[in-house]
């Protein structure tokens, strides 16, 4: 039963996933950690710090909270509801969105979706820092991360194999 | 496909929800091999992945909660959240017509973030009204 049910939910989720997965972070935070205590926020900061690490698209954080939740079955279901709903709207309305392209309401759709999208991911940022009960060093380790990201053009990994590099060694 | 066209199928879908990747893979495997491309091109793109996603899982499942393992994820898991907010900070300053478009972003993380809004009717109430500024901005240019 938990795997419909973490289907349907994230189904649901998928249609306003505006800025991808990550968009997503708080309101699966929601329904995977507070409504449904089916994770906690430890394991929940885990897997999104797993996925992270993980080569692949962004979307498989939900591929592990449905392993987590309801093994391969939950995995499956998850990454499906994540996935499906979309693309097969998209399929069947591909051409005729095309076939609108360049008109006023489009255009204002697609620019009125960006700051929303900035806000959801940024409100992902503050749901994990939580979650995670992130003492002075690991805010340190988010603020230096910020900084040298803004600022360098590295290749994520470099962050992310430094953050484990410092975790391994106890400091965060 | 020339470049041109493949940066607009992009930039849709961008905007649209869902993960990017996937939707780009429908499009453009719809657009070259039909329903049967639309079916082969996101599942080629994420089997790969998929697998190797589900084979950390199961280590994490084995050696979670080690001592060790949890550092290494604490380190990670603040590495990522300041991904985020780069990432957010990145994309918020790329915004045209920030005067009139911030406002949205900021009540975005006021109602998920602080009030803890459900999702899904924040973003159809924050659409129809960012959309109809835009769709108002349009009309000044």
């Amino acid at each position: 039963m938990i795997v419909v049910q973490l289907f349907l939910e994230f189904a649901l989720l998928s249609f306003v996933a505006f800025g991808g997965a990550t968009a997503l972070l708080p309101e699966m935070h929601r329904v995977v950690v507070e409504n449904h205590h089916w994770l906690n926020d430890t394991t929940f900061t885990h897997l999104y710090a797993i996925a992270q690490a993980a080569p692949g698209p962004n979307v498989l954080v939900v591929t592990l909270i449905g392993w987590e939740v309801a093994g391969l079955a939950g995995a499956l279901a998850a990454t499906l509801a994540m996935c499906l709903p979309m693309s097969v709207l998209i399929y069947l309305l591909i051409d005729r969105w095309e076939s609108f392209a360049g008109k006023r309401w489009q255009k204002a759709i697609s620019i009125g979706v960006s700051p929303l999208a900035v806000g959801l991911i940024f409100s992902g940022a503050t749901l994990i820092a939580q979650a995670a009960q992130f003492g002075w060093a690991a805010w340190l380790l988010v603020a230096a991360t910020v900084a040298a990201n803004l600022r360098f053009k590295l290749h994520p990994l470099w962050y992310i194999g430094a953050g484990a590099l410092l975790g391994l060694l106890g400091l965060i | 496909m020339s470049a041109e066209e493949f940066n607009a199928q992009l930039g849709l879908c961008q905007f649209l929800p869902g993960p990017n990747v996937v939707n780009l893979a429908v499009v453009v495997g719809k657009r070259y091999q039909g329903w049967a491309g639309a079916i082969v091109a996101p599942v080629g793109l994420l089997a790969g992945p998929l697998a190797i996603v589900l084979l950390l899982a199961m280590i994490y499942d084995a050696v979670g909660d080690m001592p060790v393992a949890q550092g290494i994820l604490r380190g990670i898991t603040a590495v990522g959240c300041g991904l985020l907010f780069a990432m957010a900070w990145r994309m918020g300053a790329s915004l045209r017509d920030k005067r009139y478009f911030l406002p949205f972003t900021v009540m975005v993380v006021a109602a998920i973030a602080w009030l803890r809004w459900p999702m899904p009717a924040v973003m159809l109430g924050g659409l129809a009204a960012s959309g109809a500024v835009a769709y108002w901005r349009l009309g000044k240019k």
